[in-house]
């Protein structure tokens, strides 16, 4: 047993290496945190001081909202158009890149690659590719004789296209991921399940994803809190349109505080949207811990 | 003759992925082919694949229409203060919760890593108005101080601490050496791969960021690079191949740090994650 001095010594030395990180997260985390959920209960002036207390009524407001019920819809069905999309493109990938022969690193390096990118090009990019007139696209399209489509101008493909961005540009983290896990597959468990005559196929189903679903576990809730944080492809590709059609929840955050300086109904819109986050995120852990598989 | 197949299989493996690697890699290809390409070349029909005649000019003309240099020492400035800040804080809580045995380790332990479950949106608007309240908007120290602490980092530094043998923190309190000492002249050198995988992270992150950025700067010389990239994109006539030349000279530089540290990359992001 210590005596409570040194405890106390010892603390007092603690804190002293702590305090530079404890300042920085109490300025710029947890103070914050507690601001906006005073910001979210209040009206606020054009300059962001609170004016009139509202309670909860800039929530109720916001949930009668069409036009926030709208961006809960786009965030729901962007995360659905690129969450399984980027992992069912992301594990060949890395089963491939798991493969052992000369030169591995490269392929590794190339798979990964768009780590490298950052949002801000990934979409320049893919709004040129997507150009609907010199765009490389519509032009592959066009030799198979599909008419000219106008991605990010027609309500229905707009989504569709800030998704398939988003999902090349996110497509690196899943391969290095998903790569860890193959990593972790021990070759016995591999080389058993074949003597015991099992293909190429079971091997896959019955030995290869069960192995690696605690990496497709962590994968799915962190691409989807990820994706649902989505802004700077929908701010250059989009600004939210065509009508609303890509208006995620964060760049609809960003317009009601930047745009028209409504402070509280921003930050009540914050809220929501942490709470979506985390109550996902346990639905994710209760519905998938049952099939995931740890060693 | 099963050896023969088992060869010709093994070909026609390699050749998917060549060829997966190419379809992965195209945008970024068509892209630096971009740059090199004539204004008339980019808006012909059909598009070229590859440049048919080389124009380098472009790199010039977007330093001209942007200033592209003064965004990219902006960035710089940014990600290296921010790199440099976080290897320090992180260094010292991690050595805190790794060799100092203090009343309230734990909960203290939790309570950094709590901040992993904030979401950068919940924290913007309150964060904003601060930035905005000290007047530090349009200046480095808005760019720099929000991000100075790190929960990941710390988690990682300290796991990494703890792998040192014991014996050697013993032996310095032998002799008497201070904990400050430990920390600075054993602990840093031995755990430079943490280090630099710490850094490489902070770097690439926060060279890449975007949201934050647009909000606290909005005059010219201030800006980022990925916010001071849309200035060629604003242009009245958009020309592309100007646009794919900014591009490649603000992704240079995390290209470079990915190539050369691809082994530290993929151990940041996958720290504590898959192996739990």
């Amino acid at each position: 047993m210590r005596r409570g001095g040194a405890g106390l010594r010892d603390l007092a030395g603690a804190l002293a290496y702590l305090a530079p990180s404890l300042v920085v997260f109490a300025v710029f985390v947890f103070y914050p945190l507690v601001k906006n959920a005073q910001l979210s209960l209040y009206e606020t002036s054009p300059l962001g001081d609170l004016r009139v207390f509202v309670g909860a009524g800039q929530y109720a407001q916001l949930l009668r909202d069409p036009a926030f019920l709208n961006s809960l819809r786009v965030s729901f069905l962007f995360a659905l158009y690129t969450v399984p999309a980027g992992i069912v493109l992301g594990l060949p990938l890395a089963l491939l890149a798991n493969r052992r022969i000369r030169g591995i690193t490269a392929y590794r390096t190339a798979y990964s690659f768009t780590i490298a990118v950052s949002i801000a090009a990934a979409a320049l990019i893919w709004e040129w590719l997507l150009d609907p007139n010199v765009g490389v696209l519509n032009y592959l399209l066009g030799l198979v004789h599909v008419p000219k489509v106008g991605w990010l101008t027609d309500p229905r493909w707009a989504l569709p296209a800030v998704a398939a961005t988003t999902v090349w540009k996110d497509l690196g983290f899943n391969v290095v991921v998903l790569l860890a896990g193959l990593q972790g597959v021990p070759d016995e468990l591999v080389e058993a399940a074949r003597i015991d005559g099992a293909g190429p196929r079971a091997v896959f189903c019955h030995v290869v994803i069960p192995a690696i679903s605690p990496a497709l576990f962590f994968l799915a809730v962190a691409a989807t809190i990820g994706v649902l944080q989505s802004f700077g492809q929908v701010n250059i590709l989009t600004q939210g349109g065509p009508v609303g059609a890509t208006n995620v929840i964060v760049y609809s955050i960003y317009r009601n505080a930047f745009f028209n300086f409504r402070f509280g109904l921003a930050a009540a819109q914050a809220m929501l949207l942490f709470m979506l986050v985390l109550v996902l995120t346990g639905l994710q852990f209760t519905v998938f811990e049952r099939w995931v598989t740890y060693q | 003759m099963r050896k023969a197949r088992r060869i010709s299989a093994a070909v026609a493996l390699d050749a998917l992925m060549v060829a997966l690697a190419i379809v992965v890699l195209f945008p970024l290809l068509y892209a630096i082919g971009t740059s090199f390409k004539s204004d008339a070349e980019v808006n012909q029909y059909p598009p070229t694949l590859w440049p048919q005649r080389w124009e380098f000019g472009n790199y010039g003309a977007a330093l001209r229409v942007a200033p592209i240099a003064r965004f990219l020492l902006n960035s710089f400035i940014q990600s290296g203060a921010v790199t440099l800040g976080q290897l320090a804080t992180a260094a010292l809580a991690g050595f805190a919760f790794s060799y100092i045995e203090f009343p309230g380790r734990q909960p203290m332990f939790f309570l950094f890593l709590s901040t992993l479950m904030v979401p950068a949106e919940v924290t913007l608007i309150p964060n904003y108005l601060t930035v905005r309240g000290i007047g530090w908007l349009n200046t480095y120290p808005a760019l720099v101080a929000p991000f100075l602490a790190t929960a990941f980092g710390t988690f990682l530094l300290r796991q990494f601490f703890l792998t040192i043998p014991r014996e050697l923190w013993d032996a310095a309190l032998i002799d008497g050496c201070s904990r400050r000492r430990f920390l600075v002249t054993i602990l840093v050198p031995l755990a430079r791969p943490a280090l630099a995988t710490l850094g490489i992270y902070a770097f690439l992150s926060t060279w890449n960021q975007y949201l934050w950025p647009l909000l606290v700067i909005n005059s010219q010389e201030m800006r980022t690079v990925q916010v001071g990239l849309a200035i060629l994109q604003s242009q009245e006539i958009v020309s592309w191949s100007l646009v794919m030349a900014g591009i490649v000279m603000i992704v240079a530089p995390t290209v470079i740090l990915f190539l050369a540290g691809y082994r530290h990359v993929v151990r940041g992001l996958t720290a504590g994650a898959v192996k739990g």
